[in-house]
């Protein structure tokens, strides 16, 4: 019955989806016509259909309904309630409707809200939206339908990865989905704008919100990703350059990119047919990775299989999206007239500068992503990993926050490094005694960079804020200080990881003490315990810093038996100049265990800086968002008005 | 300082992203056309299994030589390591080929007795041979890039087939099926 519901209302939605993309065409060429009045409730049910398929879904898993296959593959009736919530979308068919239902919510809330732009963009908007969501749900609908039924009905499901029953990435995958749609906004936008040449100030201000908001749920994705990689994997590692890292990485470096460029394009009516394109490459981005991630087209050579038909059916998908909306940019970017004019120091000089080297970096992380696909055709096999991508993109990515340090205290139009230099001498003591430490510690040269740079840019980053009196200071202010004092967090936690970090793998027999850092650690016993779906052997280590009252840590090695799978549970003991890792691993014939121990100084600083950076987005989101709506209200008074008043 | 016009690209400049992009496709459609090449594929296969002798790993098991693999029936070559993870997942796997009366033989990469006899003792010794290679060589030789990985010879000593990585549950009948047809 609810499967039934679910597959009308999926069904309904791709119909209103096609009516939108002709009404959306049709606005582009007349006026009048009553499909073009009606697109903007067509685009608000088509939202509201498509969420509803999405909640039969999620109803679907919580009672663990096994006549519907996809619940009976990837779900269990002994697991644990909020994993099976959680599975809803962790699996392929699942995750792309998720991926339609926030697409088509994100149109319906243009459709409802959005009320600055010229209506023929509006409506030209919509018909990009609904064009590239229909792509998906023929996709959904035809290829991988999410309520196809059992007859009989399995009598147990399949179970869920183990490494997938974790509250963390439970969250992971939906926070990501999001930030990519939200970009969809962004590109719909982008073409909306194209095809009737209103590429103007106010479309930039009705673009950012939806940017601002999906770069901050892309940064939480990435940084619940990472956490989750860090402490679940139990190789004391928190970024690989895994492909499927990467695959999220590249739309937020280009979003990241949008994000500065749709404020010059706001603020100064310049950088034009630039911000356009990036707003067609940062929703490229994300179709390119998911399909990186959803084909399998970069797997490693031990990985099992591989779906060929659905990677052919995203690729199809990206191919007509991605290659209609550069038709059009190829077309219409020359007749958007030129922007305004600046000189190279002022504030849009050093926003050019982050876009051109955050584009670099994309370009590196692109080329390193795919460069073993490249290697193929002519043979050879080879993986890409840190050596090529640390001081790759660190040659993009260090002058960048260079001139972070100093564009925020430039002004618009022309400047002169004259006048900010007072202000930068503090930053720049700072970071050559960051040097100097680093020197006398004796670490490699990134890891050296880094520190003098996050040194400089912690004051650097609050600079803006000086002189100014603190509470008239406005939101998307104190949103750019709180993001760019993050970045210098997190850079000093990444150095000092890659610096001070001290490893050690040991055997030992219950009753030993073992010492790493500044920790003396008692290995007190080894025992089985339970969960609801494994079982384990913990052990309990007494870890005392510096002689400090100890903590107790128990890291374990966990079976789970449906279906059966071995996970690595680490421990972790937090302080406040870092983090305390440790991993539990076979237990030798003499009865000695292995246990693999790190002391990593600061490293808590690299997700409590991405907090930072995400927090910072919000306030810049809350603060444009509250002035749209005072704004809208205010519009809304005066109409309202006029109409009492009447003719 | 000269006031500079952001972003004046050429026309044909305009039209780099779409053929960029156009680059990206056929790319990835070349990778995508070839899935079945995906798993590597030893260039070995059909072909006999090189000369060697390796000396016997433990002391209850004889060591492993080209004649011992070509003594008319079809056999299960495991190349294992006690150091190896997947290695100790694949065990029971292994002890059920066994069980099927698949005659398995072992190759031990680069181990130290004393570890191999504690890896043996813990997770069974299906093997009626083992062979201690410490530099590699006959893992090489047979095309085979890690452990575990496990190659179904026939009775003459021909290599039939290559699986790579564990045994996993549900490959077990596949395996027996290839040796037996390795046995026709």
């Amino acid at each position: 019955m609810i499967a039934t519901l679910g597959l009308a209302a999926l069904w309904l939605a791709a119909a209103l989806a096609m009516l939108q993309l002709v009404g959306g065409a049709l606005a582009l060429r007349a006026n009048g016509n009553p499909l073009v009045a009606a697109l903007r409730p067509v685009a608000m049910i088509q939202g509201m259909l498509a969420s509803l398929a999405m909640l039969c879904l999620i109803v679907l898993f919580c009672q663990t309904d096994l006549s519907v296959a996809l619940v009976a593959t990837n779900s269990h009736s002994a697991k644990p309630l909020l994993y099976k919530f959680a599975g809803s979308w962790g699996n392929h068919e699942g995750s792309m409707l998720l991926w339609v239902a926030v697409m088509a919510a994100a149109g319906g809330v243009v459709a409802w809200v959005e009320r600055r732009l010229p209506e023929r963009t509006i409506l030209a908007t919509l018909g990009a939206q609904a064009f590239v969501s229909l792509g998906f749900y023929a996709f959904l609908l035809f290829a991988s339908n999410p309520f196809t039924r059992l007859d009989p009905a399995a009598p147990e499901g399949q179970g869920l990865n183990p490494l997938l029953q974790d509250p963390g990435l439970a969250f992971h995958p939906p926070t990501l989905y999001i930030g990519y749609v939200g970009l969809s906004v962004a590109f719909s936008f982008a073409v909306g704008a194209l095809l009737t040449r209103e590429v103007s100030p106010t479309f930039a201000r009705a673009m950012r919100p939806w940017v601002l908001g999906a770069w901050i749920f892309l940064t939480l994705g990435i940084l619940f990703g990472s956490y989750w990689a860090y402490y679940e994997l139990g190789w004391g590692g928190w970024w690989f350059w895994d492909p499927v890292e990467n695959a999220s990485l590249m739309p937020w470096l280009a979003a990241t990119a949008l994000l500065h460029s749709v404020s010059v394009l706001a603020a100064r009516n310049a950088l034009r047919a630039w911000t356009v394109m990036l707003g067609v490459v940062a929703f490229s981005m994300s179709m390119v990775g998911t399909f990186l991630v959803r084909s399998g087209i970069l797997v490693s050579v031990h990985a099992f299989a591989v779906d060929p038909t659905r990677g052919q059916f995203i690729l199809a998908l990206l191919a007509i999206n991605i290659g209609a909306a550069l038709a059009v940019f190829g077309l219409r970017a020359a007749s958007v007239t030129e922007g305004e004019r600046f000189a190279l120091t002022s504030r849009e000089g050093a926003l050019v500068f982050n876009n051109v080297m955050l584009t670099g970096a994309l370009g590196i992380v692109l080329i390193g992503t795919l460069y073993p696909l490249i290697a193929e055709t002519v043979g050879a096999r080879v993986s890409v990993g840190p050596p090529y991508f640390n001081p790759a993109t660190a040659i993009f990515v260090l002058p960048m926050l260079v001139v972070m340090a100093f564009g925020p205290l430039l002004r618009w139009r022309r400047d002169s490094m004259k006048r900010i230099s007072p202000l930068l001498l503090v930053p720049a003591t700072l970071a050559l005694c960051g040097l100097a430490f680093g020197i006398w510690r004796g670490i490699g040269v990134l890891p050296l960079l880094g520190l003098a740079l996050a040194c400089g840019l912690v004051v650097a980053s609050v600079m803006p804020l000086w002189g100014r009196k603190l509470r008239t200071v406005k939101l998307p202010l104190w949103g750019m200080v709180t993001a760019h004092l993050g970045v210098a967090l997190a850079l000093g936690g990444m150095a000092s990881d890659s610096a001070f970090t001290k490893e050690k793998l040991v055997a030992a027999r219950p009753g030993e003490t073992i010492v790493v850092g500044p920790w003396s650690l008692q290995f007190a016993k080894v025992q089985p315990i339970a969960g609801p779906n494994w079982t384990a052997i913990e052990a309990t280590l007494e870890a005392g810093y510096d002689g400090g009252k100890p903590i107790t840590l128990k890291p374990q090695a966990r079976a789970f038996w449906s279906p059966p799978q071995g996970t690595n549970e680490s421990a972790l003991a937090t302080r406040w100049n870092g983090q305390l890792y440790a991993v539990l691993g076979e237990q030798a014939e003499d009865g000695r265990w292995q246990l693999r121990l790190w002391w990593k100084p600061f490293i808590t600083l690299i997700w409590l800086g991405g907090m930072l950076v995400a927090l910072g987005g919000l306030l810049a989101l809350f603060g444009r968002v509250a002035s749209d709506l005072r704004r809208l209200i205010a519009v809304d008074k005066i109409a309202y008005r006029r109409r009492r008043q009447g003719p | 300082m000269s006031e500079q016009k952001p972003s004046v690209p050429s026309r044909w400049a305009l039209w780099l992203p779409l053929v960029l992009f156009g680059a990206f496709v056929a790319l990835v459609l070349y990778g995508l056309q070839r899935p079945a090449e995906r798993e590597v594929r030893s260039a070995m296969i059909g072909k006999p299994l090189p000369q060697f002798v390796l000396r016997a790993a433990v002391d209850d098991r004889p060591g492993l030589s080209f004649a011992d693999m070509a003594d008319g029936k079809p056999k299960l070559l495991n190349i294992f390591a006690s150091w190896c993870i997947p290695c100790a997942v694949e065990a029971p796997q292994l002890a059920q080929l066994r069980a099927q009366g698949i005659d398995v033989v072992g190759v031990a990469i680069r181990d130290k007795p004393d570890d191999l006899k504690a890896f043996l003792q813990r997770h069974g010794n299906p093997f009626s041979r083992i062979g201690a290679d410490d530099v590699s060589a006959i893992q090489f030789a047979v095309g085979s890039s890690g452990v575990p990985e496990s190659f179904v010879i026939d009775g003459k000593g021909t290599i039939r087939y290559q699986h790579i990585g564990e045994i996993r549950a549900d490959q077990v009948e596949m395996i027996v099926q290839k040796v037996r047809e390795a046995g026709q």
